[in-house]
């Protein structure tokens, strides 16, 4: 157990799912922990489970209450969580393309000029970060990174827009994140991407999982569009780096 | 092969099944049907499989035309006036569209949801082990968005079979029974006293994602900003306005506002069958309670065949009766065109 981290807790949601909280705020051992015991029920099943939820800081468990109960399953739950964290396993790694600022990026002169610097700065910035996708949600293939540089760090907007694009590259608060499809959004936009992270018909349908590693590099806006067609007939565009 | 046309329908209205399940860790909603209850008794009366696809005919009316053919279907859910041709057709019973003949449903008269299950089933590509339209995402067989006037289905030609009646339990008009958390202790007890005192209404902006709940603010312990994490259907999320939300079966996987409480499994279709301005109340159970409703309720649909009857055989339901007389409203035992009357063999 990280010595930083209280003990897990059991947080019923509803009579068929339940949260295994590791902590109450956005901490990267407490994702570890969750990915772990995500993993580990992926590799031994226990009878009655659904499916469950990775986020930054919990995991939601769906559950049959038909097949195991509360008491039953959170105890089970509690001594896997509890465990020591099995040895690091190499992640895979995705390169992901971006043309920011312009039309893409329509935020990026803003943050620039709020955290007084320059947009090729902030560009450097973001494309320097090693992140980790530390939960996927909201919207389809929506990615929440972690490892967002700390100078980059800046409160969302007041006014969150309505509809932002798809492939959108943005920063909140201490988070970055690859969106996928056209959504309601409250964050800094500083670039787009080709990269669909779900695409329907594709295999695989959802590129990312939680846990992979992304850096992003820049591109202009003229391979944006070529990338763009080719993601759109199914191309992954995504580079992905082999360990 | 026949084919059932939609000569009109409201908005609201998409083809839904028993859910998405498997990526919400990817982010996609498990979307389907908004009752469960009610989708499978529409499919039972026509003998497909209790979670099947079918019609989710939102509060306004809907008119379906049977083509190249007779089509069986069925009728269960928001109560509604139906009629083929001006002969009333019964909620809860199957009947059959001879070729050219069309089956009008009126406005929801309490609730909001019709469903309208098809013999066969409908016919698409699922996703993810299911048809249901998830708007958002683009996803639904065979219209990946609401259904509109002109989209027409496929459709097994109708059997010969009996038509059928299907007696469902009278549905309670006690409180939504809820059980506290996941993050309850993001309020103080006043505040959960007051969440579970008052008197609610839903609001008329509510839709398939969320029902947003009218009544006193909710206030927070410390703010309203928690780190996102997983909801499930019937999650009561508190934003910083104090008005809480319901999430229903179009939500986001995740929320980053505090859930004072989850509406339980056996009382979420009852939920999203409450009409907008209609007051009711929450009621805390405990979570040997809660799973116990849900072990029923999964019985209860697991059971549905148990409880079709002979659609021309009449029996008198006394309770029933008697219990719609004593509320003041005369019921006629004859009147069984209105009123649902059980029918034993």
């Amino acid at each position: 157990m990280s010595a930083t981290l209280p003990p897990p807790r059991l947080l019923p949601s509803g009579d068929s799912a339940v949260t295994v909280e590791f902590s109450r705020t956005i901490d990267d051992d407490a994702n570890q922990r969750v990915l772990a015991l995500d993993k580990v029920l992926a590799a031994s099943p226990i009878d009655g489970i659904t499916e469950s939820v990775p986020t930054y800081r919990s995991l939601l468990v769906h559950y049959d209450p038909g097949k195991i109960g509360f008491d039953a399953l959170g105890e089970k739950l509690l001594a896997l969580a509890s465990q020591p964290l099995p040895p690091a396993t190499r992640a895979r790694r995705w390169r992901i393309p971006v043309a920011y600022g312009g039309e893409h990026g329509i935020d990026l002169e803003d943050v620039a000029k709020t955290l007084n610097t320059t947009p090729e700065d902030i560009v450097a910035r973001h494309v320097a970060g090693d992140y980790k996708v530390a939960m996927i949600g909201f919207t389809p293939g929506w990615s929440y990174l972690s490892g967002l540089d700390k100078s980059l760090q800046m409160s969302r907007r007041q006014n969150p827009r309505l509809l932002t694009p798809a492939g959108t590259i943005s920063i909140g608060g201490i988070q970055a994140g690859i969106q996928c499809l056209a959504a309601p959004s409250g964050w800094h936009l500083l670039g787009r991407t080709p990269v669909r992270t779900y695409q329907l018909h594709r295999n695989p349908t959802f590129l990312t999982e939680p846990g992979d590693r992304v850096t992003f590099f820049a591109i202009d806006h003229k391979t944006f569009e070529e990338q763009d067609r080719a993601a759109e007939a199914g191309e992954i565009v995504a580079e992905q780096v082999v360990a | 092969m026949s084919r059932l046309v939609i000569a009109s329908i409201g908005p609201a209205s998409s083809v839904q099944d028993g859910g998405r399940h498997g990526a919400q860790r990817y982010g996609l909603t498990v979307s389907g049907a908004m009752d469960r209850l009610s989708l499978a008794a529409a499919n039972t009366l026509v003998g497909n499989e209790p979670f099947a696809a079918v019609v989710e005919v939102g509060p306004f009316g809907a008119a379906f035309k049977a083509r190249d053919g007779a089509v069986r279907v069925a009728i269960s859910g928001a109560p509604r006036n139906a009629d083929i041709a001006g002969s009333p057709v019964a909620m809860d019973t199957s009947v059959t569209l001879k070729d050219g003949e069309t089956l009008t449903l009126g406005f929801a008269r309490g609730g909001a949801f019709t469903y309208l299950a098809i013999e066969g089933g409908i016919k698409g590509e699922p996703v993810f082990g299911s048809l249901a339209v998830n708007a958002r995402a683009g996803l639904g067989s065979p219209y990946p968005r609401p259904l509109q006037a002109g989209d027409e289905f496929t459709v097994d030609a109708a059997s010969c079979a009996p038509e059928l009646r299907i007696e469902l339990p009278k549905p309670s008009s006690g409180p939504i029974r809820v059980l506290l958390g996941p993050q309850d202790d993001e309020f103080d007890d006043a505040n959960k006293a007051l969440f579970l005192d008052s008197e609610w209404k839903i609001s008329a902006t509510s839709d398939r994602m969320g029902y947003r709940l009218e009544g006193p603010a909710i206030k927070h312990l410390h703010g309203h900003n928690i780190v996102s994490d997983g909801t499930v259907n019937g999650s009561i999320q508190v934003p910083g306005n104090g008005a809480p939300i319901a999430l229903m079966m179009d939500r986001g996987t995740s929320g980053g506002y505090p859930k004072i409480a989850t509406v339980i499994t056996a009382d979420v279709g009852r939920l999203a069958q409450t009409s907008a301005g209609t007051a009711f109340r929450f009621e805390a159970v405990s979570m040997a309670e809660a799973q116990d409703e849900a072990r029923k309720f999964a019985q209860l649909i697991r059971n549905l065949p148990d409880r079709l009857r002979s659609a021309d055989t009449v029996a008198l339901n006394i309770e029933a009766l008697s219990d719609a007389n004593v509320a003041g409203h005369a019921v006629s035992a004859v009147d069984a065109g209105t009123w649902q009357v059980a029918v034993e063999p």
